[in-house]
């Protein structure tokens, strides 16, 4: 049954296949000609709160080199305490609506200023180069965070199997698009598609992970099916999620919360103590999961990333270019 | 209103008011305070500090509009007291769980978030009202100058709501509701007031002072 390597039967599922099984019997009402509305009033009767978008088992390596020391999130709250405003501004509402997009098939366009023009498909990114475990930290601008054990390799291999044009100087990320599969769409206003960028040496830092799982699993539609990046020093909006398009570009791409607030949410938003937005201080965060008297901690310049990354940013004035 | 009726509704009150401390106490026992409980006590208690203080704005319009329901009165002050002891616990949250009661992180804070200084005003300004709220006092006062007093309530729900809005991000539109209610409530005053002066002439408003025995 298993036609890919990273697939295992279903019986070394483990139970977030609860979820899947779900989606298998609507598929078959719907089969059974329920019809689409009837099927969109069943989910409402029979989806409970608690969703987990299951995950295929992946053959991944830890790489020791990351998350020493670090402590992971628990993948159920990793799981449903998301910003992802395709699917609605709360902070449930991505593991409750996020089931409805369909990861399958997939294909990343990469495109301008790039040699080889490529359209992969999520089987190929799957083989391109061996997978790791990564224990990252991950600090969301709303001044909470958590550690997160990601899976995937460094974006730099896919950049270099695509052979960018000397001229290219930034990559963008564009998200999926889709409002018939993304409630938040519709309703959220915002400028859509989702789109995001990091500067070359940024995009080809070796931190910088080409992310396809969690857990040591394929990702759950609301952290980012199937494909998405992991900017591990900057702000989580940095880390596009569900990318459909990688553009090879030569002037600083336009990216959305800097379109929305272009002084609260600069372009680089590395993640740094002493620039402050205005709700929020970045001095100190919230560990997710940790008990209420615990949970405050005070943030690390560049999340404790400063030792890998710091040299990106020399001679610059990071309160200038936040 | 017989006594014994009023001593039972004034129960019902407390009971409700309390509802939501009990809720977030027990919820924190159930460790159901969801992944993030700082930002969870933080809300709730903010938005019930807002909630109780539309209760409290609403009475006024309510015994006007319909003079049968005068004795509403009589739970104004308390209610506004809950209002201000959620406040209290809201303020509480910051001091501890967000600046840790550090006074650099809160002098920071209030010099550059423009949210914080507007939450704290709100707070500040309902300190006097809470601090007026005897029966005593009233007395001393004299019921013109504490039902004027008392209009502090007005800007504290303003600099509330503001507080609110500019608390969360953009495109977040959570305070909308609180917004249109209190907003509406405020708005209602001048008209409950001239629909009041067209309909009966000379004959006086009821008072509004909250004297009545608490």
């Amino acid at each position: 049954m298993p036609s890919k390597k990273y697939e295992l039967p279903e019986s070394e599922i483990t139970p977030k296949s609860v979820f899947l099984n779900r989606r298998k019997f609507m598929m078959g009402a719907a089969v059974a000609g329920v019809g689409l509305a009837a099927a969109a009033g069943v989910d409402r009767l029979v989806s409970p709160g608690t969703k987990v978008l299951a995950g295929t088992k992946l053959p991944a390596t830890p790489n020791p080199n990351y998350g020493k020391g670090l402590k992971p999130t628990s993948y159920q709250d990793i799981t449903h305490y998301n910003n992802f405003y395709e699917f609605g501004t709360s902070k449930s509402d991505p593991s409750e609506n996020a089931w409805r997009l369909k990861t399958e098939p997939w294909t990343v366009e990469v495109e301008g200023l790039v040699h080889k023009k490529k359209t992969f498909d999520i089987d190929q990114l799957m083989k391109l180069r061996p997978l790791e475990d990564r224990v990252y930290r991950f600090r969301c601008v709303e001044a909470w965070s958590m550690v997160i054990p990601w899976v995937g390799y460094s974006l730099s291999e896919l950049i270099k199997a695509c052979d960018p044009l000397s001229t290219a100087r930034y990559v963008q990320f564009i998200s999926v698009d889709r409002p018939s599969q993304e409630p938040g769409i519709m309703s959220v206003n915002i400028p859509w598609p989702y789109s995001e960028g990091l500067r070359m040496d940024e995009a080809m830092h070796p931190l910088t992970l080409l992310t396809l799982g969690l857990y040591g699993e394929a990702l759950p539609n609301q952290s980012g099916a199937p494909v998405r990046v992991i900017v591990p020093w900057k702000y989580g909006f940095k880390s596009a999620k569900s990318i459909v398009k990688i553009r090879f570009v030569k002037n600083q791409p336009p990216t959305t919360w800097n379109l929305i607030a272009p002084n609260e949410y600069g372009f680089y938003s590395n993640v740094n103590p002493n620039v402050d937005h205005t709700p929020w201080s970045q001095a100190r965060e919230r560990v997710i999961g940790a008990p209420i008297w615990k949970q405050l901690q005070p943030t690390q310049m560049f999340n404790g990333y400063a030792d890998e990354v710091a040299g990106l940013y020399k001679g610059m004035n990071l309160n200038t270019y936040y | 209103m017989p006594k014994k009726l009023i001593i039972f509704l004034k129960v019902l009150v407390h009971l409700a008011c309390l509802l939501p401390i009990a809720w977030l106490v027990y919820a924190g026992f159930e460790n159901n305070l969801g992944p993030d409980p700082t930002h969870t006590v933080t809300f709730f208690t903010g938005r019930s500090t807002l909630r109780l203080l539309a209760i409290t704005l609403a009475i006024s319009p309510v015994r006007k509009l319909i003079p049968k329901l005068g004795w509403l009165i009589r739970f104004r002050r308390l209610v506004g007291l809950y209002a201000f002891f959620y406040a209290c616990l809201h303020l509480l949250t910051y001091v501890w769980l967000y600046a840790g009661f550090s006074l650099a992180a809160m002098e920071q804070d209030i010099s550059h978030r423009r949210f914080i200084v507007a939450g704290l005003a709100a707070w500040l300004l309902m300190v006097p009202l809470a601090l007026t709220s005897t029966n005593w006092s009233i007395r001393k006062l004299g019921g013109k100058n504490w039902n004027r007093l008392h209009k502090l309530t007005y800007a504290a729900a303003i600099a509330g709501l503001v507080h609110y809005w500019w608390g969360v991000k953009p495109g977040v539109t959570t305070p909308m509701f609180l917004t249109l209610l209190i907003g509406g409530l405020l708005l209602a005053r001048p008209v409950v007031k001239a629909i009041k002066e067209r309909k009966n002439g000379d004959r006086k408003p009821p008072v509004a002072v909250g004297a009545e025995k608490m």
